[in-house]
């Protein structure tokens, strides 16, 4: 439960946020309700360094179930999600958060 | 000796702990740093708080936290030992220093290029407050 395991976890995903699909920006006949246009919190509320030492904040990027909530939801941009997701992971491992909840 | 860097350590105590114990347990963490040289800047005791989950028996523990400035050899030792007092139920150490700076240079060219664009409309440098995201008002306006 030290750092260097959180390390480890972060390089292995490091890979696959990347690529990520945009296929949804080119669509406009979503049917039914108007989406709101997704802006990153971070940016926009101009928070520099994501700490896992606030739980509340990282809790509204982990939805019931304990997962970390995808860039595609929540509009993070990818910098940033990558800062929020090793705040969440090391979140964990002091139990401000949970790993699951079912 | 090697470089100093900052360092966060947070370690999690059974709810039931003593004073003593936190008072035993942080006089070896002092012990430690000041060993290999190092300072502890900042100790903030976050008091009892629920647990997310529960680790083993406990529901409940105290959080610690402390901000040392020390080496790398420091830290290794700290874990190390960490790891095998019993009465910690948990801890995490995470280094600190480069994620503040780069957090502080964004924090003063945002405020430079807000000052510069302030100048530019031919206002004081300095805001009285940070004007409001445009975004909001769109938003209301629409409802």
């Amino acid at each position: 439960m030290s750092d260097t395991m959180d390390q480890r976890s972060q390089g292995g995903r490091g890979g696959r946020g990347g690529g990520g699909k945009r296929d949804d920006k080119g669509q406009g006949g979503r049917r039914g309700g108007f989406r709101r246009r997704r802006v990153c919190k971070f940016c926009a509320e101009h928070i520099d360094h994501i700490s896992y030492k606030d739980a509340k904040l990282l809790a509204g990027f982990v939805p019931e179930r304990g997962k970390i909530q995808p860039r595609r939801i929540s509009g993070t941009c990818a910098t940033h999600q990558r800062k929020l997701q090793t705040a969440i992971k090391r979140a964990r491992q002091l139990a401000l958060i949970p790993y699951v909840t079912d | 000796m090697s470089a100093q860097r900052q360092y966060e350590l947070v370690y999690l105590l059974p709810a039931e702990a003593s004073e003593a114990d936190l008072a035993d347990l942080q006089s070896q963490v002092e012990g430690i740093v000041s060993r290999f040289s190092g300072t502890i800047e900042k100790t903030e005791n976050w008091g009892r708080r629920r647990l997310a989950y529960e680790i083993g028996p406990h529901r409940e523990a105290v959080y610690v936290l402390h901000l040392i400035n020390g080496p790398g050899e420091l830290i290794k030792e700290l874990d190390r030992r960490l790891k095998v007092i019993d009465k910690v139920v948990r801890h995490l150490v995470v280094r600190v220093d480069e994620e503040t700076l780069v957090a502080d240079r964004r924090r003063a060219e945002r405020q430079a290029h807000l000052a510069e664009r302030r100048v530019q409309r031919g206002l004081p440098p300095e805001a009285e407050e940070p004007a409001a995201p445009r975004n909001d008002d769109a938003e209301q306006a629409e409802v």
